[in-house]
């Protein structure tokens, strides 16, 4: 198929379409209600469910319902409607069925603001609903990867039978960019041998996330453990550049890779030797990726727009044997490439201290950026 | 090889589609591209800006600080984007709603009055493309051959009936900024 210009938010709406999407349920919140808008028209047309819920917790336990029939089903929102949607997940997570869901994240806490934010790394990544789970996170960092990663996550929610979340910004969802869709698939028509879609003939199916005796909760907590292990040794991915000879390493993904990606590229130009890692899966997280460039580094640049909370992963697995710098906007503030350039300048002709909190040295510089915008 | 075009002026002089003219043109031609809004609570009247970069390899950020090019259609935008535009950049300010003339000696600024040639051209909404034509005289990132073709391609089949004066004021925009563009400080 050819290329088309494509806004990021209906991209991923048409992608969802493609992979054989039987259901959406959702809530409109700036800056992804084009996303569900493009469901509005598009899956009734199609003759598949599409509907508008009275709140973001209701869209979620509709969505719940509709994952215990096996169907292909998602929702999306942005930030603050994830965060009502918490409770609803971790009931999925205890029920083991799929869902894909997509957080076109903004500004915040709070109300905040519906400027581009990657502000939900750990309510996504570290939990948000209760209880032990991991959901797979997706971070595309372009059009055409939001489109390939949603048709994905379709495939590994049902693999694993498990919470897939598509990370996005605002700059995602309303950036156009040349992008091929995938085919129409079909609609599926076999479902699995968990999926409750009626009784007639056989012997009922009960799925739910209560498990009265601790025994239970227990064997159930170790099994949802043991595909977690699996994901972490299958599933990561991830993009470098430029790292074949790099003596410095830039961590971003999403919106911040790429913006890093060119701030990589500037100090190429100036004889820097600069590469990116830019995590594709932030869970499972690109563990020994980073562990395979620790002994050939001099320093790592973590760049989010958020103040540090893939900082917190970085730092786990490095464990103080290459010094680690940080650089992030936040509140839906959007780093230029230029400022990322001077830290990756200022990383190189400084140098960087082993010990110390990379988080108290950026406030420190961030202070004056701050002044000067405003 | 990249060049950044930021298009800012008031919403409703069409200022996200003549950024998004660009990107299909720059698709069409094979090259990489992106195009992104400044997407906020605004409403008509209010600013409208957008990016397009095109470029020949994978695109970086799709915002930067010192653009290529400026097309600044208000005062507003003059005021804000005439200080980013790259060293040896190119600004197109309409000339119909700004009151004063450039600052910068090291980029070269074009002043067109866009409002009042889509006014002769029958229909003022032509203005961005007038802009669009006046840029890419002096900025050969793409031809208006190559927009002219992205227009017949893309254009909403209801907006069909207005090709010809879209053709016609990409015309006169590149032609008013190669005979009397060109404005030098002071």
């Amino acid at each position: 198929m050819a290329k088309e210009l494509l806004k990021g938010n209906i991209a991923m709406a048409e992608a969802a379409i493609r992979a054989g999407l039987e259901g959406y349920f959702g809530y409109p919140i700036t800056p992804q209600t084009e996303l569900l808008e493009w469901m509005s028209e598009r899956m009734p047309a199609l003759g598949r469910a599409f509907l508008q819920a009275e709140s973001e917790v209701a869209a979620i336990n509709m969505l719940y319902g509709a994952a215990c029939t096996g169907a292909r089903v998602m929702t999306s929102s942005s930030s603050p409607g994830i965060s009502l949607m918490m409770e609803g997940l971790s009931y999925i997570a205890g029920t083991e069925v799929p869902v894909v869901i997509i957080d076109v994240v903004r500004g915040g806490p709070g109300l905040g603001n519906i400027a581009p934010s990657q502000g939900d790394y750990n309510q996504i990544v570290h939990g948000g609903g209760h209880g032990d789970y991991h959901p797979i996170v997706l971070a595309p960092a372009s059009v055409q990867e939001a489109i390939d990663l949603v048709v994905l996550a379709f495939d590994l929610a049902e693999k694993y039978r498990t919470i897939v979340f598509i990370m996005a910004d605002g700059n995602i969802g309303q950036m156009m960019e040349p992008a091929e869709l995938p085919p129409m698939r079909p609609i599926k028509t076999e479902y699995p041998d968990w999926a409750v879609r009626g009784a007639m003939g056989r012997e009922r199916r009960i799925l739910s996330s209560i498990y009265i005796d601790p025994k239970d909760e227990e064997v159930t907590n170790y099994r949802l453990m043991q595909v977690w292990n699996q994901i972490q040794a299958n599933e990561i991915r991830y993009r470098e550049y430029y790292l074949d000879d790099a003596e410095y390493v830039v961590i971003g993904f999403g919106t911040a890779g790429r913006i890093g990606l060119s701030a990589v590229r500037m100090a190429r130009a100036e004889g820097i030797k600069v590469g990116l890692l830019r995590p594709i899966t932030l869970s499972p997280f690109p563990v020994p990726q980073i562990e395979r460039l620790i002994p050939r580094i001099k320093g790592i640049l973590v760049v989010e727009m958020n103040a540090g909370q893939m900082l917190e992963d970085v730092l786990n697995i490095v464990k103080g044997r290459v010094p680690v710098e940080f650089y992030g906007r936040m509140g839906g503030m959007v780093p230029f490439p230029d400022e990322i350039l001077s830290e990756i300048q200022r990383m190189v002709c400084e140098g960087i201290p082993l010990d110390g909190d990379p988080r108290q040295r950026w406030m420190k510089r961030l202070a004056p950026v701050i002044h000067w915008q405003n | 090889m990249q060049t950044e075009i930021l298009i800012a002026g008031f919403g409703g002089q069409g200022v996200l589609f003549a950024g998004q003219i660009l990107a299909y043109a720059a698709m069409d031609a094979g090259r990489e591209v992106t195009w992104i809004p400044s997407y906020g609570p605004e409403m008509r009247g209010g600013t409208a800006n957008c990016t397009v970069i095109i470029s020949d390899e994978e695109i970086g950020s799709p915002l930067v600080l010192n653009p290529t090019a400026v097309i600044a259609l208000n005062l507003p935008s003059l005021e804000k984007y005439e200080p980013m535009v790259k060293p040896g950049g190119v600004l197109v300010v309409n000339s119909s709603l700004v009151n004063r003339g450039p600052k910068r000696q090291d980029i070269e600024s074009i002043f067109i009055p866009v409002n009042e040639i889509a006014e002769r051209l029958g229909n003022r909404r032509l203005l961005n493309m007038v802009a669009v034509g006046a840029l890419l005289a002096k900025l050969p990132v793409l031809s208006l051959d190559q927009i002219k073709q992205a227009l017949e391609d893309h254009l909403p089949e209801r907006h069909k009936k207005f090709m010809e004066a879209n053709l016609l004021a990409l015309q006169e925009g590149a032609e008013f900024a190669l005979k009397e563009g060109t404005v030098k400080v002071g």
